[in-house]
């Protein structure tokens, strides 16, 4: 039992690489993706995801396959998607889910035309999404960089983050952070999903961004609470898909989700708070 | 992804639909309009019709037919073509669709038609959903062509890189040169001119692909290639190609196949690996740089190079992947 946990990692880098690659992700972007889910904007990952990958295609066609010119490219694209959005909702009678919506789409649009006239050369999509098990020193440090930005820039803006959470029109009476909060926090979005779709692909640096974040809703109170289960939700999760990849032959970035997506089953069913068990737990105490 | 991709195909048959209406009119004289899917086809096609023809490429010079999307100038083509070329063997999963959408009603050639097919064992066959999904509804509504529908029916079971092996390249050559004569009769003994002087070439290169190989030492003859594309080359000429990846470029590895790889290069000392021009090498480099194995060279598979580069037709093609060969295995 003990063997056949350890030995992958032991003999192979490929498998320590891929763990800490996920382990990186799991520090960085699970946190990330408990103050969307606390911001009821779990959405706007996914929708973050498809603004990102017209900036990669573009990094692509300008440079070719370097880490540097896709991360950037996502970026940018990332945060103007990101900026201009949060602009139309502040100045606008347009609400941020809407225009988040269409600037996403016309950012989406533009990249399959850009991806057109590329014409018939090697499909794209397919180079822009990373595997897990190819994580080279670059992608690595990547990694690494963004969840340490992330960790220290969560630090910096945690308590007007939490009250944005709370009650963001009290927020902005009382403080000008309001607006600084809500568009470093979009950054971070934006930057933990390009470190992820290097690692996992776009689709299941989402997954691992809210999956473990929904699942630790149910076993935790507090904001700290929530950050902690999450993040070991997500790492558990992680080891445990690049096992089953492992022993049993299936690719690892989805069997790292569904890892993710069944401890989210069984916490939404048996986890102490909120969930389907939660008024037999209750029951309990009051007898 | 997959749903981006059927917004696609609704797109291509729109056009599609609305430009099956005009039926070129070529004389006599004027070349006839032939669609090839992918380059290697192309390249045959141009061999064997010279003049006579027109090809449109679909996918062109180190493009991925796997996972092609075609585009709303792909289907103008195929409706506008007298004929269409394809590999068959489910190779080109997108080409159905796209043929339906466009209205052709021209001659069709299966360039795979009466080869011997490759039948892989489910354990290598790592074929993807999607291209299974395409598989059924081609079976559902399609029976135009016994062979092909023969090829077709058992998806994903048999190994459509056949070309790879230069005595199935004649079978397609065969198969160009009686569709060309089918479509037409005029220049028929062009065609079959054109076939006979190909045919010899492709000869000679089958002749000089065995002395190299035989030139090799019976251990270093195996070797890593990015996906499994040369089943056929090394039946033919008794190697053994083993990749991470399987028979589409589209499906994932697992770290089962990673490590199983990894012990395999180490296990038997295999000392190169090789990338191929269509796809990401950054798995290989990674299982090169846990190995100590080193990046032998690029091998073209699929797809032909851009005409500057060393494999821009099908004859140039395989001369470079067996010289790339011989030279990182050679001792």
């Amino acid at each position: 039992m003990w063997e056949s946990l350890v030995q992958p990692f032991a003999e192979f880098s490929f498998m320590r690489r891929a763990m800490m690659g996920c382990i990186a992700i799991s520090v960085g972007g699970t946190p990330v993706g408990v103050f969307l889910l606390l911001r009821r904007m779990s959405l706007t990952g996914d929708a973050m995801a498809h603004a990102i990958l017209p900036g990669a295609a573009v990094g692509f066609l300008v440079a070719g396959l370097s880490l540097g010119a896709m991360t950037v490219g996502g970026l940018i694209a990332g945060m103007t998607v990101a900026l201009l959005s949060g602009f139309v909702a502040r100045v606008t009678a347009l609400r941020e889910d809407a225009s988040l919506a269409a600037f996403y789409l016309i950012s989406l649009a533009l990249g399959v035309l850009i991806v057109s006239t590329r014409g018939s050369n090697v499909d794209l999509m397919h180079v822009l999404f990373g595997t897990v098990l190819a994580l080279d020193n670059a992608a690595l440090i990547l990694l690494s960089s963004i969840a340490s930005i992330t960790l220290f820039a969560l630090a910096f803006i945690f308590r007007p983050l939490v009250l944005e959470c709370a009650d963001p029109q009290f927020l902005r009476s009382v403080s000008g952070l309001s607006t600084i909060t809500h568009f470093t926090f979009l950054a971070l979005v934006v930057m933990n999903l390009v470190g992820g779709f290097h690692a996992l692909g776009t689709l299941m640096a989402v997954g691992i961004m809210i999956l473990p974040a929904a699942a630790a809703r149910f076993w935790a109170v507090s904001i700290g609470g929530l950050i902690v289960a999450a993040v070991a939700i997500a790492i558990a999760s992680s080891v445990c898909g690049l096992l089953v990849s492992y022993h049993f032959g299936l690719p690892s970035g989805p069997a790292i989700i569904l890892v993710a997506g069944i401890v989210y089953g069984i916490s939404l069913t048996l986890g102490p708070v909120g969930s389907l068990a939660a008024p037999v737990f209750r029951h309990r105490v009051n007898a | 992804m997959t749903r981006r991709r059927n917004l696609l195909i609704s797109a291509t048959a729109l056009v599609g639909l609305s430009l099956t209406a005009p039926t070129p009119a070529w004389s006599a004289d004027a070349p006839i309009p032939v669609v090839a899917t992918f380059s290697i086809l192309g390249d045959m096609v141009e061999r064997i019709g010279g003049d006579k023809i027109a090809v449109t490429t679909l996918v062109g010079a180190d493009g991925d037919a796997h996972v092609y999307h075609p585009t709303p100038a792909d289907a103008r083509a195929v409706s506008q073509a007298d004929i269409l070329v394809f590999n068959g063997l489910a190779f080109e999963g997108w080409l159905d669709r796209l043929v339906e959408a466009s209205g052709f009603d021209g001659v069709r050639v299966v360039a795979t038609d009466g080869i011997q097919p490759i039948r892989l064992d489910d354990d290598d066959a790592h074929h993807d959903d999607h291209a299974e999904k395409d598989d059924h509804d081609h079976a559902a509504k399609d029976d135009h062509d016994k062979e092909e529908h023969a090829d077709e029916h058992d998806h994903g079971a048999f190994d459509p890189h056949a070309w790879q092996n230069p005595a199935n390249a004649v079978i397609y050559v065969d198969n160009i040169a009686a569709g060309l004569a089918k479509a037409d009769p005029a220049n028929a003994s062009t065609y079959y001119g054109n076939r006979a002087t190909y045919v010899a070439e492709i000869e000679a290169l089958d002749a000089d692909i065995r002395k190299t190989v035989e030139g090799l030492p019976e251990d270093r003859r195996t070797i890593v290639t990015a996906h499994d594309a040369f089943g056929y080359f090394a039946e033919t000429y008794g190697l053994r190609f083993v990749a991470p990846s399987g028979i589409s470029t589209e499906s994932e590895p697992s770290a089962a196949d990673v490590a199983t790889l990894i012990r395999q290069i180490r296990e038997e000392g295999i000392t190169a690996v090789f990338v191929e021009s269509i796809t990401d090498s950054r798995l290989l480099e990674q299982i090169a740089d846990e190995t100590g194995a080193s990046i032998g060279g690029t091998l073209y598979s699929d797809a032909l190079s851009g005409p500057d580069e060393p494999a821009s037709t099908y004859l140039d093609m395989m001369r470079h992947n067996v010289e790339t060969l011989a030279e990182a295995l050679s001792p």
